[in-house]
């Protein structure tokens, strides 16, 4: 019962405010879907606590049912919420995260005549989150993948006056489609394999399903997939590929990135919530949920770990210098989540969702945060209008601070002095090192260069942002003022976690208490030893995030408050890096050079010449040419194409029924 | 209750009201609205007389129910009729949708309204009528006359165009219902009966399956309409009103589909099966092909009529993967294209009767003026993608997991229809729909009025009940569909065997 709630509160906020916020008013609908959200929030952290701090048994699941769904030959799928450590902890980073940007919206979007609306699409993601985080079966996960990915789109285009806004909601729900298009293929490819879309019965198959070492059915041919021969193993590999395609999609890896930056374009609330502390972690949660299937074939987890560490190095290059509070934020969560997919790779599937826990809380605060900035300069979001904001807001400057400490992993190595991200981040940096992977070094060096970059760009936001003098107008900075209280509590809430989630909670989620707080949810193989292992590795080794993120604030600082004059000289002695990088890679020029324009095209090659130019043309029209030529010197019938074709047709049913007539005499 | 033929009463209480409105007079002065009185009453109680047909059927047992028989002609020829898993639903998407047509009628057609409303229960009568036929000759006879009524109304009420549009119409459909005459003959000198529930349990020789099926094919595959006969489609949904277009989209496009279930696939099993990957490929390309066409419209009809073509792509490939998800998606994509494309056109219309423009760049910001329309539109929007807790997500699924088992690659490139669909619908919505309300043409237009609402949120709760809770579809379907793909797979494997012993 208590799980139904947490579920379905939203939805019924969504549907209160969507249906009814017209009637029931602005101010009804913020409170109905706020209210609703603590209560789901509430009742999430002690699930939290009975699941996942409980003393079940390992491997203990709560299945839930709710409604049949499709059944179909072997296809078995309901409705149905499957309870374990791994639901509880997405629970409460959704939920908590959720409830506070409900509150928040309320201050934020004081003034926006569509409230109602608002509040209803933000609820409805909730329950989508929700949905996918407690599926049972990949369908109805597919199912909360596309809500959220409706939600999103919603969202984004949430001032759809703003050709921008539009443009940049379109392109998020394609690209996420592309994603999806892997994904897609993933679950019937598991059908396949498995002929079975329930994670029960998958994981209780995946066990046994790839043959021993050096049996006779080791090399045997079982399925052929996109024209290669598999076997067991090879087919294994090929759905978690697909399956990781999905994953690309929905958290923004490289190659399918483009669309977070643009999603800027949502509210800033929405940014926190969707675009930095849930949604976009949905592909590391399928990750982790189908951990039996993927520790099964280190071949896909050395695609992901790659992926993952490509993605966490080039967020951070574009990160440094985007001049867009938002964007160098987004850019950021872009680039932590690809220090998950890494920690996924590499197999420490706790870690990765350690990092994905204390990452919400200190990225929603950070993008509130940066709302409260955009609230107090009137609208205002490029850095180079900004500075000096210190002394006007500082409740806001300090809650940004905090969330700055904890994305860059300030923190004593060795001791249990450190703010969030410290513990996550060192977490994921030494398993890297400490894995067995081929990847292993390369994605090492390359966290490491993130971190140095991340420390960096978040410090320059900080420095162009607060501190400095004032680069904006008299007018702007005459308004400037501190957000309500009801912006500022969220912050101070999600502060709290930005400092402590990381030292209450290193332990069970990648500690000592690893076994007992995930009872049997994160799969690993007897031989990954990662757990052990990421505690020996050598005394630099565990230093490097920390003197990486020294040296990116020594730099942050000289640049940004030494010597400000520096950046510019910078960026003109370099301009084709900087080009380069401020053009985030040129890969919106180059997905449009390679894909839109010719889709385009060929969309209208294919009108004009074939469906037109050939098969009008030979077919009807040419007939019809024909047709006339003939008829016109034999007969002149006046009659319409009509009476033509009722008389064809009753001559046709005459010469049918004689046939049938002289058939049955005879 | 059960000697009563009920499918002769559902197929035939049209012609009630087609008696009613001849003998009223269009130009008394109540005469148009009676005339719009008696249709929709007509349409709607034939849609609760065939509500019987569900509430009746038994969804245990995979044969024909609800059977009549009567000698027909004195040669062998019988008025036979029965439905089961497989057709009862399509008897009831067609008197579901009729009422709505009428509605979608009410103020757009001004001239000869009485006709027009003939016509339309004409159809419905056909239309039933394919669907619970089950003597081939009187299938081919309904089937054949359902497209005199739809030449009528696209020739008689339709826009500019509408003389080239139905001549093509019909040029298509007639060389396919040519061949398909001569096979049911060539059936019934093999067979020796036209009765289909004989004709289903005759084995074919092979040879002559492969002409039947192809003969077959040409019929069904220009009614679907599958790629590259597709043409006269888009030209026809343009040219007809938007009740034709709805019952075109909505209910004709399945006469193939059907045809393809009952005919080619259950009679033909072993050219079923040689053809299909000739069937799989005309399907992808049917989905690719006609997706990138869709996107590049700028008529917002020809952009629905090209994302109709898409999806009966789903639909054969569904049909000829020929396993229990692929057949079942088909049947549940046509039943959920049905409705989803049958409101996509009933948008279109809502909006044509304001502006009498189908230009895409005509409109834009909509959704100031007309909120509630763009949630309607939305909602199908996302159907017409495929999004999950939609109708239109769970044939979609369905048929790429089953084809997915038979032919990787075909689910591969199907799948693309996943990004393709969204990219021309989200493209027409935020063309027509999102942006900042700028031309002047489109300040006055006013939101859905009670009537459209009518007409739109029943199909709006449909589609997402279907999305949500397809139980009852499937348990309609399942016993009737798994005795198809059992008897297809036994033929096959019967063929097999013969093959090996003769060896």
């Amino acid at each position: 019962m208590i799980y139904k709630a947490i579920v379905f509160l939203p939805l019924i906020g969504f549907l209160i405010a969507g249906l009814f916020g017209r009637s029931i008013g602005a101010k009804a609908s913020e409170y109905v879907t706020s209210g609703l959200m603590i209560i789901a929030a509430a009742l999430s952290w002690v699930v939290f606590f009975n699941v996942a701090l409980g003393h079940g048994e390992a491997g203990e699941v709560i299945k839930v049912d709710v409604l049949r769904w499709i059944q179909s030959g072997g296809i078995d799928i309901e409705w149905a919420f499957r309870i374990d450590t791994l639901t509880a902890v997405m629970f409460v980073v959704v939920n908590t995260v959720s409830t506070l940007v409900h509150v928040y919206s309320i201050g934020y979007m004081h003034h926006d005549p569509h409230r109602p609306r608002f509040f209803a699409y933000l609820s409805l993601f909730t329950f989508a989150m929700l949905m996918l985080v407690t599926s049972d079966n990949l369908v109805q996960m597919f199912f909360g993948w596309e809500g959220v990915g409706l939600a999103s789109y919603l969202l984004i285009g949430f001032w759809y006056k703003k050709p921008s806004a539009s443009a940049a909601a379109m392109k998020a729900f394609i690209v996420n489609r592309v994603g999806d298009f892997g994904f897609l293929l993933g679950i019937a490819g598991i059908f396949m394999l498995f002929g079975s879309l329930n994670f029960e019965t998958i994981f209780a198959a995946a066990g046994s399903y790839l043959p021993a070492e050096g049996a006779a059915e080791g090399g045997e041919v079982i399925a052929s997939i996109f024209g290669m021969e598999l076997t067991r193993y090879g087919a294994l590999t090929i759905v978690c590929l697909l399956l990781f395609m999905g994953a690309m999609g929905k958290s923004a890896q490289f190659l399918l990135h483009t669309w977070l930056p643009d999603a800027m374009e949502g509210p800033t609330p929405v940014s926190a919530l969707i675009h930095a502390a849930t949604m976009v972690t949905a592909g590391v949660f399928l990750v982790a949920r189908m951990s039996p299937i993927f520790e099964l074939s280190p071949d896909a987890l050395l695609v992901v770990t790659i992926v993952g560490a490509i993605t966490a190095f080039f967020a951070a290059t574009v990160g440094l210098v985007q001049n867009d509070i938002k964007r160098v934020i987004a850019y950021s969560t872009c680039s932590q989540l690809g220090y998950m997919f890494v920690a996924l790779g590499v197999g420490a599937y706790g870690a990765a969702i350690f990092h994905l826990f204390t990452h919400a809380f200190f990225k929603a605060l950070l993008f509130l945060g940066a709302g409260s900035v955009i609230h107090a300069v009137d609208g205002e979001q490029d850095m180079r209008y900004m500075g000096g904001l210190r002394k006007h807001i500082p409740v806001t400057f300090w809650m940004m601070t905090i969330g700055t400490l904890a994305l860059t992993g300030v923190g004593i190595p060795g001791t249990m002095f450190g703010f969030a991200g410290f513990f996550s981040k060192d977490v994921i940096i030494e398993s890297a090192y400490a894995s067995h992977s081929v990847a292993a070094g390369f994605a090492f060096t390359l966290l490491v260069i993130a971190a140095l970059f991340t420390s960096f760009y978040s410090w320059r936001l900080a420095f162009l942002t607060f501190f400095g003098k004032p680069r904006a107008s008299a007018d702007v900075m005459h308004h400037v003022h501190e957000s309500p209280q009801v912006m500022l509590v969220p912050l101070y809430i999600l502060a709290v976690g930005a400092v402590a989630a990381g030292f209450l909670f290193e332990g069970y989620f990648f500690g000592h208490h690893y076994g007992e707080f995930w009872k049997g949810a994160l799969f690993t193989l007897p031989e990954n030893e990662i757990l052990e292992e990421f505690h020996h590795v050598p005394l630099l080794v565990k230093w490097s995030p920390f003197i990486a993120m020294a040296l990116g604030l020594i730099t942050a600082w000289y640049m940004y408050i030494k010597s400000p004059d520096t950046p510019r000289r910078l960026a003109a002695s370099q301009k084709v890096l900087y080009e380069f990088l401020l053009n985030k890679w040129y890969f919106d020029e180059i997905y449009d050079f390679l894909f839109v324009r010719p889709a385009k095209a060929l969309g209208r090659f294919l009108w004009k010449k074939g469906d037109v130019g050939v098969i009008d043309a030979y077919g009807p029209n040419g007939v019809a040419a024909r047709v006339v030529d003939v008829t016109r010197g034999v007969v002149r019938l006046q009659s319409g194409y009509l009476y033509h074709y009722a008389f064809a047709m009753l001559l046709g049913i005459a010469a049918l029924v004689t046939w049938m007539m002289l058939g049955s005499s005879m | 209750m059960t000697d009563w033929p009920i499918l002769s009463t559902v197929t035939f209480l049209p012609l009630v009201g087609v008696l009613l409105l001849l003998l009223t007079r269009e130009d008394s002065p109540y005469g148009r609205r009676n005339i719009l009185n008696v249709s929709l009453l007509t349409t709607v109680f034939t849609f609760v007389v065939s509500l019987f047909i569900w509430i009746g059927f038994d969804n245990s047992n995979p044969g024909f129910q609800m059977v009549e028989k009567h000698a027909w002609l004195g040669t062998g020829i019988s008025y036979h009729l029965g439905v089961d898993g497989i057709s009862m639903l399509f008897v009831i998407l067609t008197t579901f949708l009729m009422p709505f047509c009428v509605l979608a009628s009410w103020h757009s057609v001004e001239k000869r309204v009485k006709e027009y409303m003939i016509a339309f229960l004409l159809l419905e009568v056909v239309m039933v009528g394919v669907f619970v036929a089950l003597d081939i000759v009187l299938f081919y006879v309904f089937f054949e006359a359902t497209l005199i009524p739809m030449f009528v109304i696209i020739g008689v009420w339709g826009g500019k165009d509408r003389v080239y549009a139905s001549y093509k119409f019909f040029l298509y459909t007639l060389a396919g219902s040519v061949l398909m005459m001569l096979a049911i003959m060539a059936m019934y000198w093999q067979a020796g009966t036209t009765d289909i529930t004989e004709l289903l349990r005759y084995n074919f020789p092979a040879n002559m399956q492969t002409w039947l099926w192809l003969a077959a094919f040409a019929a069904f595959a220009v009614k679907m309409p599958m790629w590259p006969v597709h043409t006269w489609l888009p030209d026809a949904h343009v040219q007809a009103p938007t009740a034709g277009s709805v019952i075109l989209a909505g209910v004709m496009l399945k006469l193939g589909g059907y045809g393809f279930i009952r005919i080619s696939l259950a009679m033909f099993p072993l050219a079923s099966d040689y053809f299909a990957p000739f069937v799989f490929t005309l399907s992808v390309m049917a989905i690719i092909y006609t997706s990138l066409v869709a996107m590049m419209q700028d008529d917002i009809k020809k952009l629905i009529a090209y994302s109709s073509v898409a999806h009966m792509g789903f639909v054969t490939m569904g049909i000829f993967a020929a396993n229990m998800q692929g057949v079942q998606g088909a049947i549940f994509q046509m039943l959920s294209h049905g409705i989803v494309s049958g409101a996509l056109f009933l948008c279109v219309g809502v909006i044509y009767d304001r502006l009498h423009t189908r230009e895409i760049a005509a409109y834009g910001g909509l959704v100031n003026n007309m909120p509630k329309y763009a949630v309607a539109f939305m909602v199908f929007t996302m159907a017409n993608v495929g999004l999950p807790g939609t109708s239109g997500f769970v044939g979609e699924f369905l048929t790429v997991i089953g084809v997915f088992q038979v032919n990787t690659w075909v689910a591969l490139f199907a799948a693309t229809g996943v990004v393709l669909s969204a990219c021309y619908a989200l493209w027409l919505y935020r063309r027509v729909i999102w942006g900042a309300l700028e031309k002047e043409s489109l300040k006055g237009l006013l939101d859905l009025s009670g009537r459209e609402k009518l007409i739109l949120y029943p199909l709006v709760a449909l589609t997402i009940f279907y999305g949500v809770y397809p139980a009852p579809i499937f348990d309609v379907t399942a016993a009737s569909v798994d005795l198809l793909v059992n008897n297809y797979s036994a033929a096959l494997q019967a063929a097999q065997d013969l093959a090996q012993s003769v060896h």
